[in-house]
């Protein structure tokens, strides 16, 4: 658990977090998770609150568990004890997007592109016209450059991941997982695609929980840095990064940046060791 | 051998029949060639036959020329009189291959996206599916009688074990992250079924259907031969062979072959043009 201890010389503000206190813009509150893979304990007894209307990236070493606490929190791996709660809700009353670290594999193949956005929007009953017409919109959101009518497999590493971001943001979820989104993609594709996340999160204010293994990725585009312990996991430090949006280039080089990511750095080197 | 007009028809057609993939410029040229050896070897095997018949290498009692078997071959396909056995055995595999594949692919799904499900019947489909099929031939007959139900159930059986096993395995080895996807936005199990196992298994199912409808035309070459038939490829080949019509056992056997390749053609040729994102 963290200590939330602030100290007049910390340069980057830290958020006490009481246990039992719900913050008022808590989107998903997490309380008492456990879960155990055979005999390894990975969580116990973990509570955790998460901003509604904010991105959250989370970020901790190897095997701590990042992507199967996302996966718990969508509903996607089974918790062993505990609660998820979102805004109240369960996870089956809430509307969720996911976009998967190996987009290859993750979008279908056998469908054309276009399709694969629709997809959601066929479960949930949409018309054909409402389905065509949301792709559309999200087309121009994005402003996409490549032919949706192709198949997936047709499009570059970055346009594939692209799509799986507008199929996930197809529905209007009130939340987005992101489980390592850029990591399969070369520089070029992932500066551009962090923007357009960057875009889309502006102007839709959803929820954004992204699990990060490139610090400097995390906290360019987090207003709130999760770092977590090793097994059994908690969290060893939640960092507030408030730097204005639309964040750029000059973002990067800024001192709160650079503080931010130093001390994130710090706290995880300090996890690591222990 | 020298390329005849015809075969550099052939060679234009197989570059043009995958328009997804087509191939690299340079790689044509290679492909052309590739027509004629594939020919070489059936050339070679003719010209072997035809050798060891001029030079009474072989008796004729057992192996009439290739010009005598193609000669009678041609003409009994000319008269027809072959097509009366030929539809038959086609029609019969080809209702076993369906009743096969309308039971396998469904019975398959379910049975391979529960592993526990699946691991109960195992035991089952394995055995079955180690059992020769000719062992149950009786079983068959008494329930059917020995008629056309007979051979058609049969080797429905046969093949649809094949199809059941197949479509099964490529359902239990769909990636994770695809049925993960789907349940992540929200489709239900048997949306998942239909939408997202069903292709990923697609693969995996035509080699089922595949093997599946080769098994079928053996199964029922084999029932028109013993379990009595009036018609049909294996009722003619047996035939043939009780009066000691050489010739006309020999040109059957060649049909048949032919038939059975035919069927390996077509779904290989199926298989590519469906599943047109193997590989990715």
């Amino acid at each position: 658990m963290s200590t939330g201890i602030t100290t007049a010389t910390d340069p980057v503000k830290q958020v006490p977090w009481p246990r039992f206190v719900m913050r008022p813009h808590t989107h998903i509150h997490i309380r008492g998770l456990s879960k155990a893979f055979g005999e390894k304990v990975l969580f116990d007894d973990l509570d955790l609150d998460i901003l509604k209307g904010k991105i959250t990236c989370i970020f901790g070493p190897n095997g701590c568990g990042k992507s199967s606490l996302l996966n718990m929190i969508a509903g996607l791996v089974p918790i062993d004890q505990g609660s998820v709660l979102f805004d109240g809700k369960t996870f089956d009353e809430t509307r969720t997007g996911y976009v998967f670290q190996n987009y290859r594999e993750a979008l279908f193949p056998w469908m054309r592109t276009a399709e694969n956005i629709a997809y959601p929007l066929k479960i949930a009953g949409y018309s054909k016209a409402d389905r065509r017409a949301r792709v559309k919109e999200l087309a121009e959101i994005f402003d996409i450059g490549f032919d949706l009518t192709g198949y997936p497999y047709e499009l570059s590493g970055g346009q594939q991941q692209l799509a799986s971001v507008m199929r996930a943001l197809a529905p209007h979820p009130e939340v987005l997982f992101l489980d390592e989104p850029f990591s399969a993609l070369d520089y070029e594709m992932t500066l551009v695609l962090r923007d357009k996340l960057q875009e889309v999160f502006q102007a839709t204010g959803l929820t954004m929980v992204m699990v990060s293994h490139d610090l400097e990725e995390a906290v360019y585009l987090a207003d709130e840095i999760l770092l977590l312990t090793k097994p059994p996991t908690t969290v060893a430090e939640r960092l507030v990064f408030d730097a204005p949006r639309p964040r750029n280039t000059e973002t990067l080089t800024s001192e709160r940046f650079v503080q931010t990511k130093a001390r994130s750095l710090e706290v995880f080197q300090r996890e690591v060791r222990r | 051998m020298t390329q005849s007009p015809v075969l550099e028809d052939e060679a234009r057609l197989i570059d043009s029949q995958d328009p997804i993939h087509p191939p690299p410029p340079g790689t044509k040229t290679r492909r052309r060639v590739k027509v004629p050896l594939a020919l070489t070897g059936p050339v070679l095997l003719l010209a072997i036959w035809w050798v060891a018949a001029q030079a009474d290498l072989v008796s004729e009692k057992l192996l009439p020329g290739p010009v005598e078997t193609l000669g009678a071959l041609w003409t009994s396909l000319l008269s027809g009189d072959m097509m009366l056995d030929i539809g038959p055995t086609l029609l019969r595999t080809v209702y076993a291959f369906l009743i096969a594949a309308g039971i396998g692919i469904p019975i398959g799904i379910v049975l391979g996206s529960s592993p526990s499900l699946y691991r109960t019947m195992e035991v089952v489909i394995d055995f079955f599916r180690s059992t020769p099929v000719t062992a149950v031939f009786p079983l068959f007959l008494l329930i059917f009688g020995i008629g056309d139900a007979a051979k058609i159930s049969v080797a429905a059986f046969a093949a649809g074990l094949i199809v059941l096993f197949n479509v099964a395995y490529g359902v239990m080895s769909a990636r994770q992250t695809r049925i993960m996807a789907s349940k992540v936005m929200g489709a239900s199990r048997p949306r998942i079924l239909k939408d997202v196992m069903f292709f990923e298994s697609l693969t995996q199912t035509f080699v089922g259907l595949r093997t599946g409808v080769s098994i079928a035309l053996v199964v029922i070459i084999v029932a028109e031969m013993f379990i009595g038939s009036d018609n049909g490829m294996g009722h003619r080949i047996i035939d043939a062979q009780q009066v000691y019509d050489l010739t006309d056992m020999y040109s059957s056997i060649l049909v048949t072959g032919a038939i059975g390749y035919g069927f390996n053609r077509l779904f290989l040729g199926l298989d590519k043009r469906l599943i047109h994102w193997a590989g990715h």
